[in-house]
Formats: C-alpha cells, structure tokens, sequence
C-alpha cells in the first residue's frame, strides 16, 4: 500500500470514528457531574473491607480475578519481551563509561531512599495512594541507580538477573496461591477471606496487602528484566558499532 | 467544557493513530501506540471526575470523593500500555537486526 492511500485511508476511518466519538460525547453525562452510578457501591465495599484506598480496594478485592489476568498479562509480556531479547549476554560487558563523581555521589545517596519509598508504596497499598504496580515500578527502576554509579559491570553485580527471573514468577504464583487458598476455605477464588483487622494498620484489609505485596515483587522483577533485556542490547550495539 | 474535557480524549487517539499511518520508523510508530492509548487514561479520569470531590482515600475528605472505578481501571490500562510498549520495542530491535531497517514501507516481503 502506498503512503498516499494509507493517509487517505487514515483520513477516512478518523472521520468517521470523530463522528461517532462526537455523538457518543454529546450524550454523556456532564463533565465534573455527580452522576457516577457504581460509586456508591464501590465505597460501601471497600469501607465493609476496611479498606482506605479506594482503587486498591477495587485492584486487589472486588475485581481482584481482573488484575490476576493483568498480572498474567505482564508475565507473558515480559516473557515474550525477554525471549526477543535473548542472545546477545555472551559478550563482557564493556569498562564502565566514566561518571561524574556528583552523579555517583547522589546515585548513592538517592538509592536507599527509593528502596525505601518503594517498599513503603507497596506495604501500604491498602492506606494510601500506591499499591503494587506503582511500588514495584519505584523498586525496579531503584535498582538501577547502580548503573549510574559503575556502569553494566556495578549493575551485573548487585543484580543477578536471575534471581529477578525466579521474582516474576514467585509474584505471580503468589497472587494464584492466595486465590487457591481463599477458595479452598470455601469462599471463591481470591475472595477476601483473611480477618479485615483495624482500619489504618498496615496488616489490616484481609488479603488486599498481600496481594499487593505479590503484585510488587512481580512488577519489579518484571522491570528489572526488562531492563536488563534492553541494557545487554545496547552494550552489544555499542561493541558491533566499535 | 464536556465536549473539550472527552475531546482531548478523541484527540489524543486520533493524533496517535495518525503518528502510526504516517511513520517512517517502528519505535516512532510504538511512541505514537502510546500516545494514542493515552488518550484512553484522559477519558477514563475524565469520566470519574467530579467538580469539588476529593481523592478516591476514604476519611481523607469531608465531601464527596471522585469515582474510584476508573482510576483502577486506569491503573490497569497504563500496565497493559507499558508492558506492550515494551514488547513492541523488542519486537523491533529484532526487526531492526534481521532486516536491517525499521521503516515499515521497507518491510515487504517475508524472510524465512
């Protein structure tokens, strides 16, 4: 297909999908309206559970069977991404590129207190805003402050990506086992079965911290490969190009 | 102001779907996919907001609160968004490194 005839194909099916989006848009309800039909019910759930973050209470209990197939998804993605990755880990990594010794100064000072900020947006998931996808996501990317300090060399030290492999799938037979167990007591497949506990402690909720924590420990080991999928790919390029 | 609120919505996957027809270069075709999924997350927060309402924290805020089921839901749609971009990235280094291009219209055939 040419570019001309793509475009004007492009042109043709955007016109039509602005026209129905506007028609669609034209009898929604009011922007910044106070019609929101599952709200209520939402917040009587999530109150019943003790659960103070809302969305957590949503993510991790009431479509908590949701988010065990959006977890699946990330698996299989990861694994997918890693096996297009593969090949490539053979070479040496290359000396580590020289930093300035202010970047190195702040990456150390900075690298335990993303690690702690992390592990608290996960730990807390069920509190305050955060949970496991957004904890994950500070604790995989903390990992590689490293990188900054000592190039690929300092990074293939403090993280043997193997490990972060056997992480991604404990994260998600985790969040399978505390499923199987909720419907082993009888009560369905990731119910919420662990006693709700006192509103504001951080093991209260029943099983919403758990999976959280679950979810957390998948994400980061989900970026932390990722990453390392990508990082052996540029030195490679790096080595091929020299 | 309901019409501009969803519109930048519409927008946003129109201009990203545009991006992915008028690319010369895969990943600047991935980077337009997002664009273009980003325009589901204004939607969603679009949808769940009200005028006045505080954040979906129970006993954070003495009035009404937003929806809470379109935040998740969009917490949902930014995994799925960046785990296929990350997919999709690998997809064309592989490309890039078996056809030794990443321009679409130079990717005709097929290569045993």
């Amino acid at each position: 297909m040419s570019r001309r005839l793509r475009l004007w194909l492009f042109a043709v099916g955007a016109a039509g999908v602005a026209v129905l989006f506007l028609a669609a848009v034209l009898r929604m309800p009011e922007f910044g309206g106070v019609v929101h039909p599952l709200r209520a019910a939402v917040l009587d759930a999530a109150a019943a559970h003790r659960t103070p973050n809302v969305v957590s209470a949503v993510n991790y209990d009431q479509r908590a069977i949701d988010t065990f197939g959006e977890e699946t998804l990330l698996l299989t993605a990861v694994v997918g991404a890693a096996a297009l990755l593969r090949g490539g880990d053979d070479a040496p990594p290359p000396r580590p590129p020289r930093t300035m010794e202010a970047v190195r100064a702040v990456a150390y000072l900075v690298l335990p207190v993303t690690l702690l900020l992390g592990l608290a947006t996960v730990v807390h998931g069920a509190l305050t805003p955060g949970g496991g996808f957004q904890g994950g996501i500070v604790l995989g990317t903390a990992v590689h402050l490293v990188y900054l300090v000592g190039g690929r060399a300092a990074l293939d030290r403090v993280r043997p990506v193997t490990v972060y492999v056997a992480g991604e799938a404990v994260g998600t037979a985790a969040f399978a086992a505390t499923g199987l167990a909720a419907a082993a007591t009888g009560a369905g497949f990731l119910a919420n079965v662990l006693p709700f506990g006192t509103a504001g402690s951080v093991l209260s909720a029943g099983t919403v911290p758990l999976l959280s924590a679950a979810v957390g420990i998948e994400v980061a080991s989900g970026v932390v490969v990722l990453l390392a999928g990508f990082l052996r790919q540029g030195t490679a390029g790096d080595e091929a190009a020299g | 102001m309901t019409v501009l609120a969803y519109g930048v919505a519409g927008w946003l996957l129109l201009v990203g779907v545009f991006g992915v027809a008028r690319s010369r270069a895969l990943v600047h075709a991935v980077v337009c996919l997002s664009v273009a999924q980003s325009g589901s997350y204004v939607l969603l927060v679009a949808v769940g907001y009200q005028r006045g309402a505080g954040p979906p924290l129970a006993g954070s805020f003495a009035g009404p609160l937003v929806d809470p089921v379109v935040q998740a839901l969009t917490l949902t749609d930014v995994v799925v968004s960046a785990t296929v971009t990350a997919l999709l990235l690998a997809l064309s280094l592989q490309i890039a490194r078996r056809h030794g291009t990443t321009d679409p219209d130079d990717l005709t055939g097929l290569k045993g």
